[in-house]
């Protein structure tokens, strides 16, 4: 499906908010969730711009399914280290774990239901993650009500997981034509929750 | 008046508008990294005598390669090779242009001016007119020529070729080969039926693509070096991180998969890549 100037601009828009939050958004964090937001709105910018050079085609690469990992992962790890002090170490790990877990049952061919498991896994704890912890933390006060919006950010991240992982799988509940048509909104939507989240919050 | 428009649309082609306007780019960038405060009119001199000199150099490029453009299917159609355009009179232009580019450089200041022929002479003397139909090395002096207008600008800041400089240069050097190496792969017929030796045609593709994805790493780690010693802030050497891990990403990719829409989209991310690092060392003047 071709792109159209529209769904560039979506996505330009996107990667330029991305590496806004990379250069000053993160600028007074300690260096743990540094690197991670990094990592995560590194992966976003760059996956925005071959987007706009590559097209939608990119997207059928096998290598979609690591990447899309990368981004709840760093963004979940860094919200833990912040907030939850308690579960640094063992959240760590386990963004290790399930991060090697996704490249090694994607790397091997394999009949089982494994990799399918492993991505279900990940994603679902990174993603609650991202949805609720700031979500809650916002309830209880101990950070301002905007930095809610990291959470709807987190709930339009799952959803567009959900979507590319259907289409990967072959049985998509969209169109294809109709989930491109909606990426680059998503990611645009996604991405303003995040930084406004964090600017405010 | 319809006339002069007429000529501009014609000579227009022949600067190669976005390579001049990028290369013109690398070297504002290069002005702008000493950190020195700006003079707007040293900063519209460096702009317009490297356009000229940039645009001099590529005029005359399409002068004399008139004939293998003739023969390519990419360059058939531009005006010179197309005759549309004198041949005296592209010489005579781009040799006018050029004085003036290099001429009005060395008024702003000998060195800066210096560096400025230097580029012109390797790209129309060296590259051009001695090596392009002799050997497909020839793209190294057609990258040190690119290399001059950061350097140039840097010059001029700072007074003094110094190590930044040089990366800079080097940076521009490397990230060159992507360019070229992509469209000698992507019109390898096209050179081949104009006789003018290339990587693809001489080595192979795969030791080309290898080249590629080696000289981007050399080029990211160039630009990276010369952040850090240009001191550019945290947030920004974070973003040059990411571009640079992008762009490896692309180089790795091109060298494991051979394709050229991979290949194509590492040459247009690498334009991109250094537009963008250009942005982040000018900024360190603002």
């Amino acid at each position: 499906m071709k792109m159209s100037m529209l769904d560039r601009t979506l996505l330009l828009v996107t990667g330029l908010l991305a590496a806004y939050q990379i250069v000053v958004g993160i600028n007074d964090l300690s260096t743990a969730p540094i690197i991670a937001y990094t990592i995560a709105f590194g992966v976003l910018l760059v996956a925005g711009l071959l987007l706009i050079i590559l097209g939608f085609d990119v997207l059928d690469s096998p290598v979609v399914v690591i990447v899309s990992t990368v981004i709840p992962l760093a963004l979940s790890l860094g919200l833990v280290w912040e907030h939850l002090s308690a579960f640094r170490t063992p959240y760590l790990v386990f963004a290790i774990l399930g991060f090697l877990a996704v490249v090694a049952t994607r790397a091997t061919p394999m009949q089982n239901k494994l990799p399918t498991v492993a991505i279900a896994v990940v994603h679902g704890i990174a993603g609650l993650t991202i949805f609720l912890l700031p979500i809650v933390i916002a309830a209880q006060g101990a950070v301002r009500p905007a930095f809610a919006l990291v959470g709807l950010g987190g709930a339009l991240i799952g959803l567009g997981g959900l979507l590319l992982s259907f289409l990967k799988a072959g049985r998509p509940i969209l169109s294809r034509e109709t989930i491109f048509r909606v990426l680059p909104g998503l990611l645009l939507l996604m991405t303003a929750c995040f930084v406004a989240g964090f600017k405010f919050g | 008046m319809s006339v002069l428009v007429n000529k501009i649309r014609l000579y227009w082609p022949l600067i190669k508008s976005t390579q001049t306007g990028l290369l013109l780019a690398t070297g504002i960038a290069g002005y702008l990294s000493a950190g020195t405060p700006i003079g707007l009119s040293t900063l519209l001199g460096v702009s317009l005598t490297l356009f000229l000199a940039i645009s001099g150099s590529t005029i005359l490029n399409m002068w004399y390669d008139h004939d293998i453009d003739a023969r390519m299917k990419r360059t058939h159609k531009r005006p010179a090779a197309a005759g549309q355009l004198a041949r005296a009179e592209v010489f005579w232009v781009g040799m006018v242009v050029s004085i003036l580019g290099v001429g009005g450089a060395l008024l702003i200041a000998p060195l800066y001016g210096a560096v400025v022929f230097a580029g012109w002479f390797f790209d129309v003397v060296v590259y051009t007119l001695w090596l392009k139909r002799r050997t497909c090395w020839s793209i190294v002096w057609g990258g040190i020529s690119g290399a001059m207008p950061i350097l140039s600008g840097r010059a001029l800041a700072t007074g003094q070729i110094d190590l930044v400089g040089i990366l800079l240069a080097l940076a521009i050097l490397f990230w060159i080969p992507t360019h070229t190496l992509t469209f000698s792969i992507k019109f390898r017929e096209d050179y081949a039926n104009a006789g003018v030796p290339t990587f693809p045609s001489t080595y192979g593709e795969t030791f080309t693509r290898a080249t590629i994805a080696v000289s981007s790493v050399l080029a990211a780690v160039a630009i990276g070096w010369a952040s850090v010693l240009i001191g550019v802030s945290a947030g920004y050497l974070r973003l040059i991180a990411v571009l640079t891990a992008g762009l490896l990403l692309l180089a790795f990719a091109t060298f494991r998969v051979q394709s050229e829409r991979v290949n194509f989209g590492l040459f247009k991310y690498a334009s991109l890549y250094m537009l963008s690092s250009m942005i982040i060392l000018a900024m360190k003047a603002f």
